[in-house]
């Protein structure tokens, strides 16, 4: 019997969480254990979209008239190469639209970021009779184009090109599994349009240094041959920064925390070899200087086989 | 297979070692300590704008140099030199940059510190920030615009008038620096002829906390550390001694007593005004079938400041202020104004990303410190080029922030005499690239302070006049690309801007420092 994590490699990963910060959209197109195989290319687009009318202004709730609800909309493309079987290339590139149904500011959109991912899977190896990975992943982002950063919460991004470093560790006994996930980022400094601006201090250059950032992922589910259902928590933490000082307006270098529940799935179409669905609904339950997002996600993607001999699209693995 | 783990390991630790560079440097701690071309030791003859003479209070004779008591006062700026720790030494180097330089920039940094318009009450009211109770939420002040036009106005008129008289003394009693007495005793940043006593460094400290304390009553220990970390880092860098700064600190408190007594009868308790006079604001525009101006905040936030156009100025009196009232805008029904609506509306649509950038760059909104902060801005890096003694440093900003709280005046007397809508409120469909500022439109105040600074900064730097020109018409402009204002907005308040600042420029040339 193959291992599930050599069986379902035609995988992208699902959960693209945007919320209006969309530091998420960087951080979450990587944590699932799987991998595609060698010479296999994975490629589909997801759209999702996101809304808070509750935010954190530093520790305390609040909502704004002069906002309403802030709500965002993405469209992504991504994709995942099996280099070899055990290392992946991914790359996504989202398009983001956001907009605030109350107040005078002009709603932003663009195409944000683009994120390149080496995915490792250095060891894979049973415990009794269930089977165990881990997982190191490297990922680099930056934005693509010049869009606007100082202006949250409507601005597409943060704007700061970021390094992450993740280790995965996987665990499935029977079709029931466990991923468990810590990631560090790395963000450089943004540049903004203006010359002086304050945070807890004055500052007098154009230049934000941006905290690190922390990321704990953990999913719990189900998986067989037909797809996965799981439970996803998701913490994510800023390593520094300040709050949002009483009525202010958001900044770059806050410190932005949240913390995520909600659930995922994917299903494999068995009519058509390759072709899968994916999506997932989260919530904001606990934050910091961030919106209270509640976000649906929901992809199409499709397996493409450049394995030379191939004449079966190496669908072996689906059978079970 | 080993092999191949081995490089993708190393794949991903260079990954991770090429990190992010995070080095910034900031504009401000790159300034060179103050070396002025000219000291200005006849700045005592220099007409001060408050006081009514330079000498208008008595400062006594200090004590010998050969005396046991200064001696004394020697030996502890020794003791200093001796033991200098790095950050003693970085306070040095800090405050050497200049003292009127230095809180100027804590004054702007106070600013957009406390720039920020309070949170609604539950019943849709807002509360209004009190002196009386500094502390307690919405903290005094808000310091919008029009409040730090005029806080920026009477600090640098403080210390510009507390300076004068300080020279005054120093000419007359002509007491030598420390470094200049005692051998032993190294000057630590650029030394100069000027007498020590009483000590320009303490005249600025001191009459800034007084001034402050007044106008930021909230960071009362912020600023009192500050004025001590000054008036240390000079006696330690061998400038002055013990008594030249507590002489300072005597002359320059009788100063802030005088420009508070002025500040405390200008009118300004009265700019915020009543309900019942917001509304007859808003009735007897209506009366005139003009649209008037509503506030597009929800809940609906009171005018800022109405009233503000009846502080006294410091330029020209408040005749002047209403003499100089510009003409009324479009009528809101006429067609000028509708051409003026489209010109807004295609910013909305469809600004440039070079134009958004100057938007921002020139926004200056909530939590910033203010158009005139950043005239201050600009001016205080052009400063450091020219090389000032103290007292013109502060004489430059004082009519530098004269001309801007009078900018302040007459524009908020214009605003509010048309009460004249904003684009935002004609068209709903208006989206504006930065915040909506909660006044009237007619005139631009980014326009007016722009104008004015433009104006008298060309003056004192010639060099500079076109480069001013230039900023100011881009300051003003932004306002368009922004979607907050009708063109004419700006354009009038260029010019009427430009009118304060030669206010500013007449006085320069009559104050005796040329």
């Amino acid at each position: 019997m193959k291992l599930y994590n050599r069986q379902f490699l035609k995988r992208i990963v699902l959960s693209t969480v945007i919320t209006v910060l969309t530091i998420h959209a960087v951080a979450q197109t990587d944590v699932d254990a799987l991998m595609m195989s060698k010479n296999n290319f994975c490629t589909g687009f997801m759209v999702g979209h996101s809304s808070w009318k509750n935010y954190w202004e530093g520790p305390l709730k609040r909502d704004n008239q002069n906002l309403g609800t802030v709500s965002s909309n993405m469209i992504g493309i991504m994709g995942n190469y099996g280099i070899k079987d055990n290392l992946n290339l991914l790359f996504s590139v989202p398009y983001i639209s956001n907009a605030a149904s109350a107040g005078t500011l002009v709603n932003r959109q663009g195409i944000q970021d683009i994120t390149l991912t080496l995915k490792w899977m250095p060891i894979e190896t049973t415990i009794g009779k269930a089977d165990f990975a881990l997982y190191a992943l490297g990922s680099y982002s930056a934005p693509l184009t010049n869009y606007v950063k100082d202006y949250l919460p409507l601005s597409i991004g943060l704007g700061s090109k970021n390094i992450m470093a993740r280790l995965m560790a996987d665990y499935q006994l029977g079709n029931f599994f466990t991923t468990l996930s810590g990631a560090f980022f790395s963000r450089s400094n943004v540049t903004i349009d203006r010359t002086a601006y304050y945070t807890t201090r004055m500052h007098y250059t154009n230049q934000v240094e941006m905290p690190n950032m922390a990321n704990i992922n953990f999913r719990t589910g189900y998986r067989s041959g037909k797809g996965y259902a799981e439970a996803i928590l998701d913490i994510m933490q800023t390593n520094g920064g300040f709050d949002i000082s009483r009525n202010n307006m958001p900044f770059l270098s806050n410190q932005m925390n949240a913390t995520r529940v909600g659930l995922g799935f994917k299903y494999n179409f068995g009519k058509v070899e390759g072709l899968s669905a994916v999506g997932n609904a989260m919530y904001t339950v606990t934050g910091r200087n961030m919106g209270q997002a509640a976000s649906i996600n929901l992809g199409v993607f499709y397996i493409l086989d450049f394995t030379k001999s191939s004449n079966s699209k190496n669908e072996s693995d689906e059978t079970k | 297979m080993k092999q191949n783990n081995l490089f993708i390991l190393c794949l991903f630790t260079t990954l991770f070692l090429i990190g992010c560079d995070r080095n910034i440097t900031e504009q401000n701690t790159v300034y060179e300590p103050l070396n002025p071309s000219n000291i200005d030791a006849n700045a005592g003859d220099w007409k001060p704008v408050v006081l009514s003479i330079p000498n208008e209070f008595p400062l006594a004779a200090p004590t010998a140099t050969n005396a046991a008591a200064y001696n004394r006062e020697l030996i502890e700026i020794k003791g200093f030199q001796a033991t200098l720790t790095d950050a003693q030494r970085a306070s040095i180097k800090y405050w050497s940059a200049g003292g009127v330089l230095r809180w100027n920039e804590i004054m702007r940094e106070l600013v957009a510190k406390r720039n920020l318009p309070p949170v609604n009450n539950a019943d849709g009211s807002y509360p209004i920030p009190s002196p009386a109770n500094p502390f307690g939420y919405p903290e005094y002040p808000f310091a919008n615009p029009p409040y730090a036009a005029r806080a920026y106005a009477y600090v640098s008129v403080a210390q510009y008038d507390a300076l004068v008289a300080a020279y005054y003394y120093k000419r007359l009693y002509n007491r030598s620096a420390p470094y200049a007495i005692d051998g032993n005793i190294k000057p630590l940043v650029p030394a100069t002829n000027l007498p020590s006593y009483p000590s320009e460094d303490a005249v600025i400290a001191a009459v800034s906390v007084e001034m402050l304390k007044l106008l930021f009553p909230a960071d009362i220990a912020y600023i009192q550390q500050k004025a001590d970390e000054h008036m240390l880092a000079r006696i330690m860098a061998g400038m002055n001694t013990r008594s030249d700064i507590e002489a300072g600190v005597q002359l320059a408190r009788q100063v802030a007593a005088k420009v508070i007594a002025r500040a405390s009868t200008d009118n300004m308790s009265r700019a915020v005004g009543t309900p019942a006079q917001w509304a007859e604001l808003e009735s007897q525009t209506a009366a005139t079938g003009e649209i008037p101006w509503i506030s597009t905040e929800s809940p609906r936030r009171p005018p800022m400041l109405p009233f503000f156009g009846k502080v006294k100025p410091f330029l020209f009196d408040s005749l002047t202020t209403i003499a100089l009232r510009p003409g009324p805008p479009p009528s809101t029904k006429s067609e000028r104004l509708r051409n003026e609506l489209e010109e807004v509306r295609r910013y909305t649509k469809s600004a440039t990303r070079q134009e958004i950038a100057i938007v921002h760059f020139w926004a200056d909104g909530v939590g910033t410190y203010t158009p005139p902060g950043h005239w201050n801005a600009i001016a205080a890096n052009d400063f450091v080029k020219q090389r000032y003694s103290e007292v013109r440093w502060a004489r430059n900003f004082a009519l530098l922030n004269m001309a801007e709280m009078d900018a302040a005046i007459t524009c908020w007397d214009t605003k509010y005499f048309y009460y004249n809508p904003r684009p935002t409120q004609m068209d709903p469909s208006i989206k504006t690239n930065t915040g909506i500022p909660n006044f009237p439109a007619y005139t631009s105040g980014h326009s007016t302070f722009s104008g004015a600074a433009a104006t008298i900064l060309g003056h004192l730097i010639p060099d500079r006049a076109s480069a001013y020109n230039q900023m100011a018409k881009e300051a003003s402009e932004s306002r368009i690309y922004g979607s907050i204002h009708y063109r004419i907005d700006c354009e009038v308040g260029l010019i009427q801007g430009a009118k304060v600042g030669n206010f500013a420029i007449l006085r320069a040339k009559n104050d005796g420092a040329n």
